[in-house]
């Protein structure tokens, strides 16, 4: 009887803490910036692929302002928006820039601040490949749509005339929770290929083909299932792959060319666009037009309300984010992320000095 | 002894009173907040979000029927998997091994039950998902592949690989409770089957029979964590909301989902679907306990007539 007892209780103390487990990051995450005992302390949350840059920018502003203490979790780009519109994080981050249809759920106007860039890269785990493979965006469609199933396809073999590729079945690898790699993987693929745009789309969270390949949680799960599954191929960040040392694909653009993601692909992908650049500054960046640019590059950016409720906290966050973009810059390559073009960066200093604490300007120009 | 008076015992039966109800009104909230929250997509689409079989967010179709197929197939496969072990460590500790070695097998079961499950995902990921695509999925496939259940393609990250990592997270808790149990049975009935000229065999079958109920309630436990297991599931499931019959092909459970999606649902209909995917869960659950009291009950008697 005592036993039976105990598993109650037992059973009754996991259903408990699982339902305080569930409120529990919610809670941990509530913080209004309140000035605390002359410690400002700032939450962000959201994108996973900024993780690296912003601890990092954290870490550095702190030495230099020890009075602000800036907290950062990679929760992913959809939760980073959805902590700003539930006010639980002072800024958002998100590599995929919010919907007219998110902005619109804000209490108040919210502003895109781009921070660095960043590519998407195919990784694959084929062992006695050496040399780069060479992907087109039909290629790619084709092995997440399930056309293409093993590596010696000639649709694969016809790019790649110079590889012996193995007569292995493709283990496509995608992301299993809501991304802003997702969101960009796709946004290139419905740009590049019809029938990728009416089946599946572009989407954080796609609905991918049953039956077709496996989903991990993160960068770091796509990363992990993709070296340790031979024949496997997933997509990540530049980042992950740079500092994993994992082998990544060369990628058609749109003139033709076949290139690699490095710093400056990516530069050159983005500068082509820095015309185009909205006032709001939401701008997908995919399918370049450069000849030497690299064609799934994307933004990444930090979200903020324009107007902020507490005063001293946003002065702090205001006065975090013009740093980072400026002296804060120096730390941008060491991490293998591209930094803003100068058209960019002008553009982004505006919107950063037009943050207001109950209706006053935060920053003196 | 102090006297404490008629007063005294109204008042602890009264905070007694409290504690036991609050936990009947806890549950009972949860369930009205889950079923609140879950409003637009019972309204939505009804019963058919239970037995659809497509889960397309972005195309607002959900159907939840993959994620119970899923969960169920993958809690009982463990369940296969981590009973007979688990009894046989269990009677092995009580019943056989000497002093000297059942204590530090005991503490090693406990041990296991205190890792992390992100360990058993890592673990399932690094060493388990390359064993089964190596070697264990070939030799089913090469000797069994007619049977639909080893069928598929082996990458080591589905369904039998979670089911495995599920039954060696439940195996310590099972063990523990049934070495528990055994030792509870009082020594005079193994005493009196000796007596009777009973052999070892026949003695331990007694003692089980007297130990049922208790044995069964364990097996309930591992199931309850197995079913709301989430972590080291997502890692080697493969997140694939498919009802394969083939056991090496991916999979994914409701707990699995709500982990890897939960936090990032911005959308309001794709939150409702969350929630009321997660009140499946909850029913699920309860059914499963249910049935497995009945079953506990229908064993014990069973076995106390014979």
């Amino acid at each position: 009887m005592i036993l039976k007892n105990l598993y109650i209780t037992l059973f009754i103390t996991a259903a408990v803490l699982f339902s305080f487990g569930c409120s529990g990051q919610k809670l941990g995450e509530t913080n209004d910036g309140g000035d605390t005992g002359g410690t400002i302390r700032l939450q962000g949350s959201g994108s996973t692929f900024a993780k690296p840059m912003y601890e990092k920018w954290a870490n550095e502003y702190g030495k230099l302002h020890p009075n602000v203490k800036i907290d950062y979790q990679g929760t992913g780009s959809g939760a980073g928006q959805k902590a700003l519109l539930s006010k639980t994080s002072d800024f958002g981050a998100s590599d995929d820039p919010m919907s007219d249809e998110d902005l619109a759920k804000g209490e108040s106007p919210i502003l895109h601040i781009p921070t660095v860039l960043g590519a998407v890269v195919l990784t694959y785990n084929l062992k006695d490949v050496k040399e780069p493979l060479r992907l087109t965006p039909e290629t790619i469609a084709d092995i997440y749509l399930g056309k293409i199933k093993k590596w010696n396809d000639p649709k694969l073999k016809a790019d790649n005339p110079n590889t012996a590729l193995p007569d292995a079945d493709i283990l496509p690898i995608y992301r299993a929770d809501s991304s802003g790699t997702s969101a960009v993987f796709t946004d290139f693929l419905t740009k590049t290929n019809a029938e990728w745009k009416e089946k599946i789309g572009m989407n954080k969270q796609p609905s991918w083909i049953t039956g077709v390949g496996i989903g991990a949680k993160g960068n770091d799960g796509v990363m992990g299932q993709v070296t340790q599954t031979p024949n496997a191929i997933g997509y990540v960040e530049l980042t992950f792959a740079k500092a994993n040392d994992l082998t990544t694909a060369q990628i058609k653009n749109r003139s033709g060319e076949f290139v690699a993601a490095t710093p400056e692909s990516v530069s050159a992908a983005v500068a082509e666009t820095v015309a185009q650049m909205p006032d709001d500054l939401r701008i997908q960046i995919t399918d370049t037009a450069a000849k030497n640019g690299y064609p799934i590059a994307s933004y990444t950016y930090i979200l903020v309300y324009k107007d902020q409720t507490n005063t001293a906290a946003g002065k702090a966050l205001a006065d975090f984010l013009w740093w980072a973009l400026h002296d804060g810059n120096s730390f941008v390559e060491d991490l293998h992320y591209v930094p803003l073009p100068a058209g960019i960066l002008s553009k982004v200093e505006l919107k950063i000095n037009s943050m207001t604490g109950g209706g006053k300007v935060l920053r003196q120009q | 002894m102090a006297k404490t008076g008629a007063l005294g015992d109204k008042i602890f039966k009264v905070l007694l009173m409290i504690a036991a109800t609050s936990i009947l009104l806890i549950v009972a909230a949860i369930f009205a907040m889950m079923l609140r929250s879950s409003l637009p997509t019972i309204k939505q689409f009804g019963v058919a979000f239970l037995f659809g079989t497509e889960w397309k967010p972005a195309q607002e179709v959900f159907g939840a029927l993959p994620f119970i197929y899923g969960t169920v197939v993958s809690s009982l496969l463990s369940l296969l998997l981590a009973v007979p072990v688990s009894l046989g460590i269990a009677i092995f500790l009580v019943e056989q091994a000497p002093k000297k070695l059942a204590r530090p097998i005991g503490f090693m079961v406990e041990l296991l039950a205190a890792i992390p499950s992100v360990v058993y995902g890592l673990w399932g990921i690094f060493v388990l998902a390359p064993v089964i695509r190596n070697y264990i999925g070939p030799v089913l496939q090469g000797n069994l592949g007619f049977l639909p259940i080893f069928g598929g393609r082996v990458t080591g990250i589905g369904m039998l690989t979670a089911a495995i990592i599920l039954a060696l997270m439940i195996t310590p808790i099972i063990t523990a409770v049934v070495r528990d149990v055994l030792e509870a049975v009082p020594t005079t009935q193994r005493e009196a089957a000796f007596a009777l000229g009973a052999t070892k065999w026949e003695t331990t079958i007694i003692v089980l029979g007297n130990a049922a109920s208790g044995i069964a309630g364990a097996v309930v436990l591992g199931l309850g964590r197995a079913i709301g297991e989430t972590m080291a599931v997502t890692m080697v499931i493969g997140n694939s909301p498919q009802m394969s019959p083939s056991l090496f092909e991916p999979a994914n459970t409701i707990a699995s989902l709500l982990a890897a999606n939960f936090a990032e649902a911005t959308d309001k209909i794709y939150l409702s679907a969350l929630i009321e995917i997660g009140l499946v869960l909850f029913l699920v659950t309860f059914i499963v306990n249910a049935f497995a009291k009945l079953l506990i009950m229908s064993v014990s008697r069973r076995m106390q007539r014979a």
